[in-house]
């Protein structure tokens, strides 16, 4: 993998950092570069409080970074107005939460169908492509439990179903493992990976080493700021 | 398929972006289930509502059946009856009575009049008590019963019903005939159970035979507690009226009371028409509008403040469901909900709550009118613009509610949001 091709990087951050604003100010990601190539497979390791879900909510435009920039596909994202980025989000990322947020009082079906809501998929489209989503994450026949009858992992799973399920060409995934016993935790990598084959950008927060070994790169943040050990000095 | 989206997917350029939109019906979807989620809370929330619009309808429900009850009332007594008073005008020291003697035919002449007879009270001395024996035993104690002097006319203008005998008629009064009728009441008191012993009942020490007993009277009940004797006996014997003047009761038939009322003095004494003052039944409009007064809008304005109250907690539970979701509107909008979508959604929510308040509310206080309508055995009225327009106003209610809350909502920051 190498940055220097003729389209611009899917993900490139310039000096991007974010402070909040307190008080007291927090720095929970301290400027810095980082550029994501269209179609790869990012970890991002570190410990808690580090920073890591700062980082990906400046990637998946849910926040602003307050200094530096953030180009998506080349394109300055601080030029886009709320409704624009809120546009982005719909069709291009998907997300997978730390804390799942499933609507606790609709059934799985319908919180994987919330993510085609904001993209005007017809009903019944909607309905079909939730179920066969539900089906690639092994949960095609609970379809219509509701979470709170779901197991930890299995809710895990129709977050990632939720994830995919809007078609999105980057994925982002906080944690996505945290609550899985290894089998279940390998069928997901898997998933995973064969999105990744498939051509989907993917980036990962984890704790576990063996979830990065997945990746074809990983990323570390510490204290807010970020490095990745097996790359240096090549940044353009 | 594989689900997986290859580039080119949308290109974040500011020309290109697409702004994420929804299904007004798939919003409207959400909304609904936002409130039928919870039911028994959604319940509770809509209770003010319900109440503030339940009075509404219940307050101008019962008034308009009520006021409809008196209208109903008033047609069958009081707007067919004219009251003449024998005022004497100028003359009043002079002329006692101011009715002729045949006034009760001057009066049944007139167009629309039914029957009319001329009454007063007969002034009775101490000593000239009713009694049923000419010489009072020691241990009955004196009765106080009226001796009311009337025209034939009269018994037949108060719409008797007879228990027994027959009412006297013009042959008695033209002969003096000393006859009496008398109420059920007076009757039992004086202990006369037949009419077969042809019994008679002492006025002083004046004998007067029973003919006939009433049972009920549709106008001037007091009738009933009385002893009513022919006018020209009564004159004969005690003279004419003399602390009570006379009057005049006339019967008509619907519609032609105020004629009757406007024509009755000059068909009485054309030379002296000012010897009398006509009371025409009261105008049903001015009636209806004493009905609908005070009381009613104190009721409108309590239930006006039900609605408020009903406002306030659909507001404030709008309010607390916009913190308690704040996760799911963090997720709405990393998903691609504007914060556009997010403020109609609540609103939604709130109008919702604020309809079904409105809906449920128009039932209860429909349901109210008419139970009380059936118990009472009046005949329910309710505007029917009342009807549709309760629901509407939960509706307003709901929608002015969530206002403030839906445009809170909408301000939530998404990524602060989600770390809830
Ligand atoms: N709204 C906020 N205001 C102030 N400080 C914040 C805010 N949100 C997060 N922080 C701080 O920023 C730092 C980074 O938080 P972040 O959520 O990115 O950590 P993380 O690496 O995801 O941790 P974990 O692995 O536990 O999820 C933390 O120290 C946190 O306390
Ligand atoms: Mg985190």
């Amino acid at each position: 993998m190498t940055a220097h091709t003729a389209t611009p990087p899917m993900i490139e951050l310039r000096a991007a950092g974010l402070t909040y604003p307190g008080p007291p100010p927090v720095a929970a990601l301290t400027p810095c570069d980082l550029k994501i190539e269209d179609g790869e497979y990012v970890t991002v390791m570190g410990p808690s409080g580090s920073g890591k879900s700062t980082f990906l909510n400046i990637i998946g435009l849910l926040d602003t970074p307050t200094t530096g920039r953030y180009l998506l596909d080349g394109f300055d994202t601080a030029a886009l107005s709320d409704a624009e980025r809120t546009g982005v989000r719909s069709a291009t990322i998907g997300f997978v939460f730390q804390a799942f947020h499933l609507l606790p009082h609709r059934s799985a079906r319908e919180n994987v169908e919330l993510a085609m809501l904001y993209q005007r998929v017809p009903r019944r489209r909607r309905s079909q492509r939730a179920q066969e989503a539900m089906t690639r994450v092994g949960l095609g026949h609970r379809l219509d439990a509701l979470p709170t009858q779901l197991s930890g992992g299995e809710r895990q799973r129709v977050a990632i179903a939720r994830a995919l399920v809007g078609r999105p060409s980057l994925l982002l995934c906080d944690e996505p493992t945290g609550n899985l016993d290894s089998d279940t935790a390998k069928s997901l990598l898997d998933l995973l990976s064969d999105l990744h084959r498939d051509g989907m950008t993917t980036v990962v927060i984890t704790h576990d080493v063996q979830v990065a070994a997945r990746g074809q790169r990983a990323v570390t943040i510490r204290d807010g700021v970020m490095s990745e050990p097996g790359r240096r000095g090549d940044d353009a | 398929m594989k689900l997986t989206a290859h580039r080119p997917a949308p290109q974040p350029r500011a020309d290109s972006v697409q702004r994420s939109s929804i299904y007004a019906r798939d919003l409207f979807v959400e909304a609904l289930a936002g409130v039928l989620q919870r039911p028994g809370r959604s319940a509770l929330t809509a209770l003010g509502t319900v109440l503030g619009v339940g009075a509404f309808i219940a307050v101008l429900g019962l008034t308009s059946t009520t006021a409809s009850q008196i209208d109903a009332r008033f047609n069958e007594l009081t707007a067919t009856q004219v009251t003449v008073k024998d005022s004497g005008g100028s003359d009043a020291a002079k002329v006692p009575l101011a009715f002729p003697r045949n006034a009760d035919a001057r009066i049944e002449r007139l167009n629309g009049v039914t029957a009319a007879g001329v009454y007063w009270r007969v002034r009775l001395s101490a000593d000239r008590t009713v009694r049923s024996t000419p010489f009072r035993p020691s241990d009955e104690p004196p009765l106080r019963t009226d001796v009311i002097a009337a025209s034939p006319g009269l018994l037949n203008s108060a719409g008797p019903r007879m228990a027994e005998g027959r009412l006297f008629d013009s042959y008695h009064d033209a002969n003096r005939q000393q006859v009496a009728v008398l109420g059920s009441a007076v009757a039992a008191r004086l202990g006369i159970t037949t009419l077969d012993t042809q019994p008679a009942v002492f006025i002083g020490n004046t004998p007067f035979t029973v003919i006939g007993v009433l049972d009920d009277v549709i106008r001037k009940p007091d009738l009933l507690l009385s002893v009513v004797v022919p006018r020209t006996t009564a004159e004969h014997i005690w003279g004419p009226p003399s602390d009570e003047r006379a009057e005049m009761l006339i019967a008509t038939r619907l519609g032609a009371a105020r004629q009757v009322a406007d024509e009755a003095a000059a068909a009485l004494r054309p030379e002296h028409p000012d010897y009398f003052k006509s009371i025409p039944p009261p105008d049903p409009k001015t009636l209806r509008s004493d009905v609908g007064g005070d009381l009613n809008q104190l009721f409108l304005l309590l239930a006006l403040v039900c609605l408020l109250i009903g406002a306030v907690g659909i507001a404030n539970t709008t309010l607390v469901a916009v913190m308690e979701r704040t996760a799911e509107i963090g997720l709405r909008r990393a998903l691609g909900a504007r914060g556009f979508h997010i403020t109609v959604q609540f609103l939604a929510e709130s109008t919702a709550l604020g309809l079904l308040g409105g809906l449920m509310g128009t039932s209860l206080g429909t349901i109210s009118v008419v139970g009380v309508s059936a118990a009472q055995q009046w005949t329910p009225v309710l505007d029917t613009g009342a009807i549709l327009a309760a629901p509407a106003l939960g509706l307003a209610t709901g929608l002015l509610a969530g206002l403030y809350p839906a445009w809170k909502a909408s301000r939530v920051p998404p990524a602060e949001a989600l770390r809830r």
